[in-house]
């Protein structure tokens, strides 16, 4: 493995474990707050023990959320210095106010963790609303910092000089709206439908039903407005992909030759050597009105992008592909909830409806990575769009494959420590919990 | 601006140090307790950390973020040639963020999980320190070659040497005093308290003998370190106020004042960053052939830095006041209990 791939590898791996995290640490708070509320409001016990049930859920993600965001602002450096040399100064901005927000997420979440019974009980609630608001800024302040190396704002690049450097530009670039509502939605359907499949499966099971209950609901009104919401939001990115980085829209349709009518392929597997599609179902003019507002305008293809410039067609197309597939099965699945909901209560406690749940539980996550995958690799070669390729920005040091492979186990055994973990957690309900 | 930031960077430093210090110490300690103590030792240490760790870390992403928008070029510099300390550390981070966490979190508290967490917990208490301490001595070491022949001068050498493994055995010891005095104030009763004077008394005298180890490095090193410390008069001045605020201290814990300490034990710390950081400045990073990576020369574009202070000026609005908070209705309420 050569260096290069290596500290590509490193960071994707990096990245790809950490949006988990911070996805369920933006979220998370919210859910608690809702509940807490409840609890408050309604003294139902209830609504007590899914709060602190949850909040020790919480408190375990964002230990590992914490460590793996240290790690990832140190990576920055560590594997592409070139890069934080010149984007520094000019993305940094997100990134400071993000220090922010995190630290008051972190001194919140002191507050709340530790809280329970030392303060008035509404500023221990409010400690907890801090708690997600402040996660959410920050999650969307760093979408911000990524979005501006899709869409590079905020400077002038004269003759490899990087001049009149304006920060606030670059956070506000072009792109920041859209993957940053883009993103919230993913973490707050990813981490609703998490939670409420196992909760999901825990009713079914006939376990501590009242209180699984109130927890998998909770958890699936958050996810399933935001699923519903999702495709929408996934077409305004994708609009703004045609404008700003057609080579990128283009990997992900696997649309190699331009044409008026463009068709969306829907599934297929991309044939890189011979330029096209195979199996996959051709719907003509629907790229064009997705992307166009009409039917007849074409989309540029890849025919239109200079061979070194090209992403991998193969791992966007795909990796968009699955992102689809499953946005459009929980779109489909918050509707079921909410037809469930308001006209077919029975429905609620069906075996196949909980089953449907269960089986959605790791979909979200898998959207999210997929999403990620698709801009990343779908910016390649380019690690700012236009600007500065990938392979000029990686560290001269040699013999990055060994702490690939180290940071490989590390995330590897984390992530079985937090499973395990959270199992005791559930299996700990009926014990730690007074519910009937 | 450049000055406010600036500023900020040594408050985050130093800050960084002293709270992010004691929190290494208090695993440090556990480390070198015996194991009858270990549990009350873990008890106490939990309910003084538990509500603030999270926090004492924030001011080491904060000092990162300062130094990659701010002095972008310093930083790459920092990121290539000390890759494999940071890396260490970055480890040791981890490795303690999760298992502090998990130990406290296990909902079934099984003897053989909890006894990992602590190994992993203590063990890795001691080596984050140690490389944090490298680091900081590398840095003023003169031992970074940003034109090196070879693997080992540019990736190894850079950081290996007997200055910096003195720094940061000194780092260890330092953070290992820093935690006995804190703890010392959270002690539940005087038998728990008479222990952890007891440790802080080794680790003083620890960190002094490092402290010498480090000046003999210095000269093995020709690195001119007492005349830098002892040939100005602000960090003359540092290190005295150092030396009264140690006298003092033990002073006053012989006489049973056992919060006040912890003020002076900080003020201590700072000194001597102080005088350290008063005899490079403005230079960061100090490299070998003399062309030291300055703060004033090598920083970000003024509308960077600007911004970048604006921020820092209105997040510690927001921060410092909710800080303070944090703290004191912490202390206040273990007092009550
Ligand atoms: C729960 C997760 C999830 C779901 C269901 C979807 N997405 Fe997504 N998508 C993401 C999670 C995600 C993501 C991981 O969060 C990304 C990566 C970067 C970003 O901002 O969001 C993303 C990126 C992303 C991009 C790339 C933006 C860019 O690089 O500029 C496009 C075009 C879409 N999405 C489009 C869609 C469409 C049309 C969906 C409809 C079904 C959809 N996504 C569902
Ligand atoms: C603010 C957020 C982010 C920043 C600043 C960022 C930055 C980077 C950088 C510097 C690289 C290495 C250069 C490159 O290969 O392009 C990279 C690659 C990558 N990142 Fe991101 N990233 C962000 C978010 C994410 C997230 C959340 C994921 C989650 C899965 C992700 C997935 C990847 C992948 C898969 C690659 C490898 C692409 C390749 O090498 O082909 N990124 N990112
Ligand atoms: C290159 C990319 C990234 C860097 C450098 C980074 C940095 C960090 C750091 C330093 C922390 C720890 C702060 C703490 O102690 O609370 C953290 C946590 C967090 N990050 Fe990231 N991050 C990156 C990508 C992302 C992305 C893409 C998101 C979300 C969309 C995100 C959202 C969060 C959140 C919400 C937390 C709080 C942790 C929690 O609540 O569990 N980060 N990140």
């Amino acid at each position: 493995m050569n260096d290069f791939i290596a500290a590509r590898s490193q960071m994707a791996i990096s990245l790809g474990f950490h949006i988990i995290y911070s996805c369920i640490g933006m979220v998370m708070p919210l859910f608690m707050a809702v509940s807490h509320y409840k609890w408050i409001r309604t003294g139902d016990a209830v609504y007590k023990n899914v709060t602190q049930a949850w909040s020790k859920g919480v408190a375990i993600f964002f230990a590992t959320g914490a460590v793996s965001g240290t790690i990832l602002s140190f990576e920055l450096g560590l594997l592409w210095p070139k890069f934080m040399e010149h984007a520094g100064p000019i993305f940094g901005m997100p990134f400071s106010l993000e220090g922010v927000a995190f630290f008051i997420e972190a001194i919140a979440l002191g507050f709340f963790l530790y809280g329970w019974n030392r303060f008035n009980k509404w500023f221990h609630w409010f400690t907890g609303v801090i708690v997600g608001i402040s996660g959410i800024a920050s999650g969307i302040l760093v979408v911000s910092a990524n979005s501006w190396m899709n869409n590079p704002a905020g400077f002038d690049y004269v003759n490899g000089q990087y001049l009149n450097i304006d920060p606030i530009k670059a956070m506000f670039n072009g792109s920041w709206f859209s993957e940053a509502l883009h993103m919230t939605l993913a973490a707050f359907s990813a981490t609703g439908f998490a939670v409420a499949g196992i909760h999901a499966l825990m009713i079914a099971r006939q376990r501590n039903i009242r209180f699984h209950t109130q927890a998998f609901k909770i958890a699936i009104i958050f996810g399933a407005v935001a699923a519903i919401l999702q495709p929408f939001s996934g077409d305004i990115s994708a609009k703004n992909a045609a404008k700003n980085q057609p080579a990128k829209l283009a990997a992900m349709e696997a649309y190699y030759h331009t044409q008026s009518y463009s068709p969306l392929v829907i599934g297929g597997i991309p044939d890189t050597l011979n330029k096209k599609v195979k199996y996959g179902i051709e719907i003509p003019g629907l790229l064009s009105f997705l992307v166009n507002d009409n039917f007849k305008e074409p989309v540029k293809g890849l025919d239109t992008i200079p061979d070194q410039d090209e992403p991998p067609v193969m791992v966007t197309h795909l990796a968009f592909e699955l992102m689809i597939a499953i946005g459009s099965a929980m779109m489909l699945l918050g509707i079921i909830y909410f037809i469930a909901l308001w006209k077919k209560r029975s429905w609620l406690n069906k075996n196949w409806f909980l089953n449907l749940f269960i089986l959605a539980t790791p979909f979200g996550f898998i959207a999210v990575e997929a999403g990620w995958t698709v801009t990343e690799v779908g910016r390649q070669p380019w690690i700012i769009q236009g600007i500065m390729r990938t392979s000029a920005a990686v560290t001269p040091m040699p013999g990055i494959h060994y702490s690939f492979y180290l940071f490989t186990a590390i995330y590897f055994t984390l992530s079985i420590a937090v499973i395990f973990l959270l199992s005791r957690q559930i299996k700990m309900v009926p014990e730690l919990y007074d519910v009937k | 601006m450049l000055y406010v930031v600036i500023a900020f960077l040594f408050l985050a430093i130093v800050l960084y140090f002293l709270l992010g210090g004691a929190d290494f110490g208090a695993g440090i300690i556990e480390l070198f307790t015996s194991d009858k103590n270990k549990s009350r030792t873990r008890k106490t240490m939990y309910q003084a950390m538990g509500p603030i760790w999270e926090a004492n870390h924030m001011w080491l992403i904060i000092a990162v973020v300062i130094m990659f928008v701010g002095f972008p070029f310093i930083y790459s510099q920092m990121c290539t040639y000390l890759h494999i300390p940071l890396l260490i550390m970055l480890l040791g981070i981890t490795a303690r963020g999760t298992a502090f966490s998990f130990r406290n979190y296990d909902a079934i508290k099984g003897e053989n999980t909890q006894r990992i967490y602590n190994h992993v917990f203590v063990y890795s208490s001691f080596v984050t320190p140690l490389f944090l301490g490298i680091i900081a001595g590398s840095v003023i070491s003169r031992q970074i070659d940003l034109h090196p022949t070879s693997f080992v001068t540019g990736y190894i050498f850079s950081w290996l040497n007997y200055f910096s493994v003195a720094v940061g055995l000194f780092t260890v010891a330092l953070s290992g005093y820093l935690a006995a005095i804190y703890l010392i104030g959270e002690a539940e009763d005087d038998n728990d308290a008479r222990r952890f004077i007891k440790k802080a008394r080794v680790m003083n005298i620890i960190a002094v003998i490092f402290g010498g180890a480090v000046f003999l490095a210095a000269e093995i090193e020709h690195i001119r370190l007492a005349h830098w410390i002892f040939g100005n008069p602000v960090s003359l001045v540092a290190v005295i106020a150092a030396t009264l605020s140690l006298i003092t201290l033990w002073v006053l814990i012989y006489k049973g004042k056992r919060k006040i300490i912890r003020i002076f034990a900080g003020f201590q710390v700072t000194m001597i960053l102080l005088a350290v950081g008063y005899m490079h400045w403005p230079y960061m990073v100090m490299v070998k052939g003399g062309q030291n990576l300055s703060l004033m020369a090598l920083h970000a574009p003024p509308k960077t830095i600007d911004d970048l202070g604006w921020g820092l000026i209105i997040g510690s609005f927001l921060i410092l006041p909710s800080l303070f908070y944090l703290y004191y209705s912490f202390q206040k309420k273990n007092e009550v209990v």
